[in-house]
């Protein structure tokens, strides 16, 4: 009754406007790579959101792990000297 | 203004067909690409019927005899591989139409210069799902190949010059559109894997006949349902 | 169009989506209690939940199901009003219309691709619909009789759907959140062309207004019964509360729908079929009459008037579109070169085509 065989998911990324990057949009199912950049356009572009597309297959994409979110990101947690706030400047010191 | 009609009709009663898919494509996915064509074209129509009258006098109330849209976009659906055998014969000829109104100086240039974006990408759809059929399973192929059968003999009438149009310093060369057509789709087909028709595509009935206002059997049934809503309320807006 | 509507929630169809408290996948486990702790903490905090974090069974079985349904009404929800596309009285509704249906196939892919997130393909679920094994929003089992029905859809379907949709923008699952956030936006347009279409109908001639009427007094009930069964009868609302999946009950959404459509059927011109509706100084809200959970029940166990023909016709599609969808993956097959391994893993996207 069904396809016998699945479509393959893909993730979709679109520009909304030339300077900004692609964000994830969401995914789509395509047969291959030239459909799924047609079937993203129709989708999540037809209210005039991108000026390009990327589609990536889903199974290509490599996820840092909720598990490992600790090591991970914490450590960069209390580095506040990476940060312009961090550092005091008289008043009146102008350009920094 | 028997030009803007001819083309308009051409949109408008393709845009019905293909209106018809909603809720019943192969895949979602494609529901939404055809829609997408389908209200492209629409658009189109009633940028063009505007040109000569009311686009809703024009839609709903002429009589089928009146409608000079080409016999080939008014046939039924069929399966999927049929409307994309109609699909690829029209949107490559409305494709390389456009282009040339879009440069040929005419009346139609600006029209044709926004629509010929539009169409280009009916065409792409229209060839990438020939690819994919043709080459696809020997049932899609099969399938494929009953498609642009059943539809060649509706082709011819396209490169038939249309009043107001071919006449009017347009620029146009209908055989050398005949040519480039050919030329493009015998490109698609083979690269399909599929082999071109080989019958008559101007039969004595065809060539010409839509856009003389003569149409198939299937056309009045269409009209009958597009119609018969506005119709019943005379005189009411929508 | 179209909606999580409440109604689906008082369905376990899948069976294993018995939701009995937040201990359920829970075995006693130390870890997975202090998994639990965590996601609790999370919900509490209004933090989102994305799809690698851990999360109960219950959780993740609740909300396949109701993704499933909301994606399956939308689908559904495409046919009613699809019944009116080759009929529209104009050029301009033909377009809105055909733009309104093809939204509806748009928002159900997204929310088919919310639910696979959690690891549920589409074929899966679209298999458990065409098995009668998921449900979806029993409004559609409703005929669109006249093309004032495409209105009314608009106005009362669409609004009820909103008013039970924005909560779900703030949805504890992060994909349903962002799903919904998008088909919100995209929502507004429906009801509004809906209701624009009724007052042309309304203000138009005597037939017209009468079409109009009509549509409003078919379609006003089972609007009202989209919000799903009175509080003290449903069945899944305290725990989808609990997690954030769900945010205000059933009557809560009901009322508010009812106050906002009073104001609008009066500035159309029409009535709605309820002499009970009045104001209550006291409450601040309008009362309304009993709704007849009856007819509900019954459209829900299958008899409403269209519920065989909605679920044959989109059987229908899909199987008679199974030799393209094998065709384009037969053609993927023998010209796609394998993907590159993942040690190889590209440092930006050097084989997307610009589209711009």
């Amino acid at each position: 009754m069904s396809s016998s065989t699945d479509w393959p998911l893909w993730e979709v990324f679109v520009r909304s406007r030339r300077g900004l990057s692609h964000t994830h949009a969401g995914s789509l199912h395509a047969p291959d790579a030239e459909m799924a950049l047609r079937n993203a356009r129709d989708l999540y572009t037809r209210r005039s959101e991108g000026v390009s597309i990327w589609v990536v297959p889903s199974t290509q994409i490599t996820a840092s792990s909720p598990d490992e979110k600790d090591s991970f990101f914490e450590p960069a947690g209390d580095k506040p000297y990476r940060h312009p706030t961090f550092y005091e400047i008289p008043d009146g010191v102008k350009h920094l | 203004m028997s030009a803007a009609l001819a083309l308009g009709d051409d949109a408008l009663v393709l845009s019905h067909r293909l209106g018809e898919w909603a809720g019943h494509a192969p895949v979602l996915e494609e529901d939404v690409a055809l829609a997408n064509i389908a209200l492209d074209l629409l658009g189109q129509a009633r940028v063009l019927l505007s040109l000569v009258g009311d686009e809703d006098e024009l839609a709903y109330l002429r009589e089928e005899r009146a409608f000079r849209n080409l016999q080939l976009v008014e046939q039924p659906n069929g399966d999927f591989a049929h409307t994309i055998a109609r699909q690829l014969y029209f949107s490559v000829y409305q494709h390389l139409l456009y282009e040339r109104l879009a440069v040929g100086g005419g009346e139609f240039a600006d029209l044709a210069a926004k629509a010929v974006k539009e169409v280009a990408y009916h065409r792409d759809h229209a060839e990438q799902w020939v690819l994919r059929l043709g080459d696809g399973t020997a049932e899609s192929h099969q399938r494929m190949q009953a498609g642009l059968e059943a539809l060649w003999r509706f082709t011819g009438e396209m490169f038939q010059p249309v009043e107001g149009l071919d006449d009017t310093g347009s620029g146009l060369d209908r055989q050398e559109l005949e040519r480039t057509w050919l030329a493009a789709v015998t490109g698609t087909v083979e690269r399909a894997t599929l082999t071109l028709p080989t019958g008559p595509r101007a039969g004595a009935w065809a060539a010409g006949a839509g856009r003389q206002g003569l149409h198939t059997e299937p056309f009045g049934r269409m009209l009958a349902e597009m119609q018969h809503l506005h119709r019943s309320h005379p005189g009411a807006s929508w | 169009m179209a909606a999580v509507t409440a109604d689906q929630k008082t369905q376990s169809t899948s069976g294993t989506a018995k939701a009995t408290g937040t201990v359920a996948g829970t075995a006693g486990d130390p870890a997975d209690a202090a998994r639990l702790a965590a996601f609790d903490a999370a919900v509490a905090a209004d933090d989102r939940i994305e799809p690698r974090d851990w999360m109960p069974e219950a959780y993740r079985a609740t909300l396949v199901r109701q993704m499933a349904q909301h994606a399956h009404s939308e689908i559904i929800g495409m046919q009613p009003e699809a019944n009116w596309i080759t009929r529209a009285p104009s050029l301009r509704r033909k377009a809105i219309l055909m733009a309104k249906v093809q939204d509806e196939a748009g928002h159900g892919l997204y929310l088919y691709s919310a639910a696979e997130t959690l690891g549920t393909s589409r074929e899966e679920l679209l298999d458990k619909l065409h098995a009668g094994r998921q449900r979806y929003s029993s409004i559609f089992n409703y005929p669109t009789l006249t093309w004032a029905d495409v209105g009314a859809i608009g106005w009362l379907v669409d609004g009820a759907a909103i008013t039970n949709q924005v909560p779900l923008c703030r949805c504890s699952y992060g994909p349903y959140a962002r799903a919904m956030v998008r088909i919100c936006k995209e929502e507004s347009f429906h009801q509004r062309q809906g209701y624009e279409l009724l007052l042309a109908l309304s203000r138009g001639t005597e037939a017209q207004h009468a079409m109009a009427q009509d549509a409003v007094d078919r379609w006003w009930w089972p609007s009202l019964m989209m919000f799903g069964p009175p509080d003290d009868a449903s069945s899944h609302s305290e725990q989808s509360m609990a997690w954030k999946i769900k945010r205000h009950s059933n009557d809560e959404l009901r009322q508010r729908f009812v106050d906002i459509c009073v104001p609008q059927a009066e500035a159309l011109g029409l009535t709605l079929p309820d002499p009970d509706i009045r104001w209550n100084e006291e409450r601040g809200q309008h009362d309304f009459g009993a709704i007849d959970w009856t007819e509900f029940q019954e459209v829900l166990k299958g008899n409403g008037p269209c519920n065989e023909q909605r679920i044959t016709q989109r059987r229908k599609a899909h199987e008679e579109g199974a030799w393209v969808r094998d065709a384009a993956a037969a053609y993927a097959a023998k010209h796609t070169t394998p993907p590159v391994q993942q040690t190889q893993h590209a440092q930006q996207a050097p084989h997307v085509e610009e589209t711009a």
